[in-house]
């Protein structure tokens, strides 16, 4: 096998640019920019005449390389034996149109602006679809409590509730001690070691129970149920259950919802103790505050509205999460890129909504439950 | 070199599992400028057998020589250079979802890192030219378009680096009758165009016909027959028998209407 080969002879008047040896993908590829190269070198000389005869192989690369160098089409004056031709002809059969390559313009960011607030009313569009969508099964299920998708809550409770619990008490507990631990060494400057029930009571139980549990299952529970429907609508399922005349609402989005918002007030109930219980070990540590007093004091310096201030914030950031979850979910196209991308979105969003839902409910409950 | 055979699989065994083979001692020599048709019954290793040549697999026993050349060398380099001379469509397409159709074709294209972006727009619309697609197809993404099409850009995408062999899992598969002739005489003019080599799994006797192919018949674990179909269909095997069945009396019917 000859390696591509251009050599010039110009006996007689006219030059003539003569190839040899094998033009493919394999051949020319080691030495891909000396003959491009050389080629660009030829078209500049005005009438070159071309001598194709020695070529031994030619495939679509190497002949698109010549047809470039050609200006994209047959030079006046070419030996060219008729196996070769074809080659040349599927390349100009094919034309040479290809897309028009948009380029940047100066006012760009502006349209990326318009884009990301259109993208956000899209979505606040399509999230109160799904609500209303909700809304309407609930409705159905009163007057047809027979399709109620029990095994599909319970599942949902298992998978995104019970399988949760580990993980959210692990990192409870040490918040809870590090929370405690901190605290407490400020509080005893003032000898004010007694507080440490009340901050950590009202801290743990109010705030940061239901937002450390919201944030947890977000990126743990959230994230999954993005991922399982994005999927769904890339392998076609979700159409394959809309023909089988099953609602996509009602047995994929209402049991996901219904039993995040049942599973968060009791994962957080359970997360408050988890947190308190570490911060009793590290103030009993610390400042010798003995688990006796911290459990009888709790209740007298903790009003019970808090315990229900949590529990509803539990209720609806686990409803938040699951709803945001889904519809972007459902929003995937059939494509990889975009399942990725709207993870990632569903995650980000539920917790930001989360904390800005957190903050309605600190206006909005800022006279109970703290004398 | 040229002489070496494109394909040569010598005592060729999988096992999955504990125990179950699914092929095993399984010889098989593809010559250079072939079309070969490889068919079997459902779960009989088809996919697998394509697998261990295309090198996503490495046999339980046995070795595959590609161009002469062993599969797994070890040498990172040998290994892509000789990957990147054969073609591959898959069964489902296994376009790259997330990439339009001119992206995907153009995709084995940027992975030398040599060629210029010019050079390769033209090479893609060359290659869509090809397998009959418009230029304004270029831009869809994988999932709005139909069968017949994907199938048509995962062979563009396979022919995309010019390669000496092509290995094609059900090209047919999947597409109405006439989407698969129209398919399968694309094929037949691209090997008569390029010389390629051509390996085909395919159930669909009519596809099979019209290729008018060397014929590897994998039942039992192995190559039971190879050989031009004419020689495959006189052989008495019951696999052959139930396969082929149709396909001879039909021959034979056409035959009894040409005679006046
Ligand atoms: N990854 C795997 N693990 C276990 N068994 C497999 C695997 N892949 C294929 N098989 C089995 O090997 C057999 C052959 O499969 P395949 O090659 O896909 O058949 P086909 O001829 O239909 O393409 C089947 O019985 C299948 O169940
Ligand atoms: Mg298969």
């Amino acid at each position: 096998m000859q390696p591509p080969r251009l050599s010039l002879s110009d006996e007689a008047s006219a030059a003539r640019v003569i190839l040899s040896g094998t033009w493919t993908l394999a051949a020319i590829s080691p030495c891909y920019a000396r003959l491009s190269g050389e080629l660009a070198a030829q078209n500049r000389g005005v009438d070159v005449g071309w001598d194709l005869d020695a070529i031994e192989h030619l495939d679509s690369v190497g002949a698109s390389m010549l047809w470039r160098a050609w200006g994209g089409g047959f030079p006046a004056d070419v030996a060219l034996p008729d196996e070769l031709r074809v080659v040349f002809e599927r390349i100009r059969a094919a034309g040479q149109d290809g897309p028009v390559v948009r380029g940047r313009g100066w006012l760009d960011w502006l349209a990326g602006m318009g884009g990301l607030a259109e993208a956000f009313w899209r979505n606040l569009l399509g999230v109160l679809a799904l609500l209303g969508r909700l809304v309407l099964d609930a409705g159905h299920l009163l007057r047809h409590p027979g399709d109620t998708p029990w095994r599909e809550i319970s599942a949902n409770l298992y998978k995104a509730g019970a399988r949760a619990l580990p993980v959210t008490s692990l990192v409870a507990f040490l918040i809870g001690v590090v929370l405690s631990y901190l605290s407490a060494l400020q509080l005893n400057r003032f000898g004010a070691d007694v507080y440490i029930v009340n901050l950590l009571g009202i801290g743990i139980i109010r705030e940061l129970g239901p937002v450390l549990v919201a944030v947890l299952v977000a990126g743990r529970s959230g994230s999954a149920m993005t991922a399982q429907l994005g999927v769904m609508r890339v392998t076609e399922e979700i159409d394959a259950l809309a023909t089988m005349g099953v609602s996509r609402s009602l047995r994929l989005v209402f049991p996901k919802v219904l039993a995040l918002a049942i599973a968060m007030p009791l994962i957080t109930a359970w997360t408050s103790a988890m947190a308190l219980i570490g911060g009793m070990v590290a103030a009993q540590i610390q400042v010798d505050i003995s688990y006796g007093f911290f459990i009888e004091t709790l209740p007298k310096v903790v009003p019970v509205a808090n315990v229900w201030i949590g529990l509803a914030k539990g209720l609806v950031f686990g409803f938040l999460i699951a709803l945001l979850a889904c519809h972007f979910g459902l929003q995937v196209k059939p494509n990889t890129e975009s399942l990725s991308s709207n993870t990632t979105r569903s995650v980000v969003t539920a917790i930001t909504v989360v904390i800005l839902a957190d903050a309605v409910f600190a206006i909005a409950t800022r006279s109970i439950g703290i004398d | 070199m040229a002489d070496s055979p494109i394909i040569e699989a010598r005592g060729l065994g999988t096992c999955f599992g504990q125990k179950k083979w699914v092929l095993r001692g399984l010889d098989l020599v593809v010559e250079r400028g072939e079309v070969v048709a490889l068919v079997g019954g459902s779960g009989s290793g088809k996919t697998t057998l394509l697998r261990h040549i295309n090198g996503l697999m490495r046999p339980s026993e046995g070795s595959v020589r590609l161009f002469g050349q062993p599969l797994f060398s070890g040498d990172r380099l040998a290994d892509r250079a000789l990957r990147r001379r054969f073609g591959m469509l898959f069964q489902q397409g296994a376009l790259f979802s997330a990439l339009t159709v001119f992206q995907n074709v153009a995709f084995p294209m940027r992975e030398l890192r040599l060629l210029d972006e010019d050079l390769i727009r033209d090479l893609v619309h060359l290659k869509l030219a090809q397998v009959e697609l418009k230029a304004s197809d270029a831009e869809l993404m994988p999932s709005e378009l139909s069968g017949g099409m994907i199938k048509r850009v995962g062979l563009a995408r396979a022919l995309a680096l010019e390669p000496e062999l092509l290995l094609l899992d059900e090209p047919t598969a999947g597409l109405d009758p006439d989407r698969s002739e129209a398919f399968v005489k694309l094929i037949k003019q691209l090997h008569a165009e390029l010389g390629l080599t051509v390996v085909l799994v395919t159930h669909d006797l009519d596809t099979l016909a019209a290729l008018a192919a060397h014929v590897a018949v994998l039942a039992e674990r192995r190559i039971l027959a190879y050989g031009p179909l004419d020689e495959i269909m006189q052989i008495d095997h019951p696999f052959i028998n139930g396969f082929f069945g149709a396909q001879r009396s039909r021959i034979a019917l056409e035959r009894g209407r040409a005679v006046p």
